[in-house]
């Protein structure tokens, strides 16, 4: 082989940096388990199926969002035939009315940061 | 055909993605198994390719790239295009990975009113090119959220950039257009031009094809067709924490998009894709051209057997003078 130092750094450091996600978590001890999310204790369903909210809850919101602001309909009638009101924070986040711990926490660990906050507020603790 | 011979292998890839997992239950298969044999055919494959071409001796400097080379102070170089420095040689690979600079001087050679000759810039295939590869990469970076938790810092900055206009929920990032946009003109280009087509092969046209239906997967899973992300992560942090599981409830299209990109890792040693290692050993690129200033001798050549002259002459000397030839050295 020749120049067999530059040849063996540049694969050293290819190797190295392909695998840096193994090394990490390995290093820190990562394991593979749910963000620990608080899920409301008096109630026992969610607006619509569990699989779906998991993946496509911000589809529903999404919705929402254009009922209300578009049309004027703020009724929402869930499949298990309850009715609620659109609302981010009067629904979603009366009975997931802790955000930080439900909502955040959820998202941290994906990284995704709704920037929805930026206007819409927010149930204080406590009130 | 050979676009019809690409698409199949493409199509049976995800038809293969598909039917193992939404009706054949092999999600251990396609969740972890194939992943992990091909990084390691990736990795293997790789260094066994670098390690071929460094036995490959380079023994002289290509002194023919672009640009002046540097000789008489008053002859004005290109330290970039021709360098004679490892610290140019730097700056000519850093341009030429970053920017494609080679890829900029492209020209097309067209016949003009009435057969005239002309050679003219032509920087599409620079500029789709260099949009292609810089939306990859930043895709792969942003990918970083599945695979380390915490979720490093760098992926935040990019999501939030890429997203900046904050279109729709979720937030449409620009690199999903732009790479479909350029892998499309990658593609068509291909097609189009009568010539381009005719040297085609196909490995041209799979490995576009193969990369265009990742990116589709991965769109149609981020806007469309969602998937628990958090199962997701979960699937990856526990591959490379290698302790793997294999939760329930991540859809096929998910694991179409995985098995896809297994299968470019798989790929990519033993295909033109290479040069992503390759073009650190390209000669034009990675030699500095100083044979002006330095001796380079052929480490390959055959020892010679010399006989000079004085020996010669030392040889004869006494014959030499006898006859009443001259001697150089009396
Ligand atoms: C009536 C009370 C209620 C309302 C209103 C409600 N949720 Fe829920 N939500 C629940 C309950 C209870 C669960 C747990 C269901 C289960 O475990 O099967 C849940 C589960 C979820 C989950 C899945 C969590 C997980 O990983 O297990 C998400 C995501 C979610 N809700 C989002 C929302 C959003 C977004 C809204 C507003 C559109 C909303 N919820 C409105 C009660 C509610
Ligand atoms: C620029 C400020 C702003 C931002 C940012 C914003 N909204 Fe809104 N949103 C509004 C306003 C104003 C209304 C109308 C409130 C009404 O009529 O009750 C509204 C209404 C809604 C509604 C229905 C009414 C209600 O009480 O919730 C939903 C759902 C909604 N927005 C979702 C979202 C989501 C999801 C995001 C983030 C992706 C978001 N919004 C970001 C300003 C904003
Ligand atoms: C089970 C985990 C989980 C929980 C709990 C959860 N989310 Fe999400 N949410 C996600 C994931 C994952 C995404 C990102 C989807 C993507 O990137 O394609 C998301 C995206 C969103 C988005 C779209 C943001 C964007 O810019 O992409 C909104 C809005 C949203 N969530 C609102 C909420 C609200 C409000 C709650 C609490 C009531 C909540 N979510 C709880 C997992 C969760
Ligand atoms: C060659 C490497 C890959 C390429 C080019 C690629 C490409 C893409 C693209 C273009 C998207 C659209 C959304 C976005 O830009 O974030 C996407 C989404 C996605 N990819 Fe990949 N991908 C690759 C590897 C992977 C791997 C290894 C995983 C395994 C975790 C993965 C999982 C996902 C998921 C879950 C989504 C949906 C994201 C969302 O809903 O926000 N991808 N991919």
């Amino acid at each position: 082989m020749y120049d067999a130092g530059k040849i063996i750094t540049g694969l050293i450091l290819f190797l190295v940096l392909f695998t840096a996600p193994i090394w990490v978590n390995l290093a820190s001890g990562t394991s593979a388990k749910r963000p620990d999310i608080k899920l409301p204790i008096e109630e026992k369903e969610c607006v619509a199926a569990t699989a779906y909210m998991k993946a496509s809850h911000m589809d529903l919101i999404y919705e929402w969002r254009e009922l209300v602001v578009r049309e004027e309909l703020r009724a929402y009638h869930s499949p298990a035939g309850k009715e609620y009101e659109m609302s981010l924070t009067k629904t979603c986040l009366s009975c997931h009315s802790n955000k930080a711990e439900f909502c955040d926490r959820c998202h941290n660990y994906v990284a995704v940061s709704p920037y929805c906050w930026d206007c819409h507020t927010e149930p204080k603790e406590g009130l | 055909m050979k676009i019809l011979y690409s698409l199949l292998a493409v199509s049976i890839s995800i038809a293969f993605a598909w039917v193992g997992t939404a009706s054949g239950g092999l999600h251990y298969l396609f969740g972890v198994v194939f992943p992990a044999v091909a990084v390691f055919l990736f990795l293997f494959g790789i260094v066994y390719r670098v390690v071929r071409w460094a036995r490959s001796p380079v023994p002289f400097h290509i002194t023919t790239t672009c640009g002046q080379q540097k000789s008489l102070d008053w002859i004005k170089s290109s330290p970039l295009d021709n360098p004679s420095s490892t610290l140019g040689v730097i700056g000519r690979m850093a341009l030429e990975v970053f920017f494609f600079r080679s890829l900029f001087r492209n020209t097309k050679m067209e016949l003009k009113n009435g057969g005239k000759l002309v050679y003219g810039s032509a920087k599409y295939l620079w500029l789709a090119g260099l949009v292609f590869h810089w939306s990859f990469l930043i895709i792969v970076l942003r990918h970083f959220r599945f695979f380390l938790e915490p979720t490093p810092v760098f992926v935040g900055v990019l999501q939030n950039l890429d997203g900046f206009f904050q279109v729709g929920v979720p937030v449409l990032f620009m690199s999903d257009i732009l790479i479909l946009g350029a892998l499309s003109f990658l593609f068509f280009r291909r097609i189009v031009t009568p010539q381009l087509r005719y040297i085609s092969l196909i490995s041209d046209y799979f490995p576009l094809l193969l990369i265009i239906a990742i990116a589709a997967t991965g769109v149609l899973m981020r806007y469309f067709l969602k998937t628990d992300l958090v199962a997701v992560k979960q699937l990856m942090l526990g591959l490379f924490s290698v302790s793997p599981i294999v939760p329930e409830a991540i859809s096929p299209l998910f694991y179409i998009h995985l098995f896809l990109v297994s299968v470019l890792l798989a790929y990519f040693p033993a295909s033109k894709l290479v040069h992503m290692a390759g073009i650190f050993l390209s000669p034009t690129r990675n030699l500095s051209n100083n044979s002006r200033m330095k001796r380079h001798i052929n480490p390959w050549n055959a020892p010679v057997k010399v006989h000079t002259y004085e020996e010669w002459e030392d040889e004869f000397r006494e014959l030499i003078k006898g006859a009443g030839i001259p001697l150089e050295k009396e």
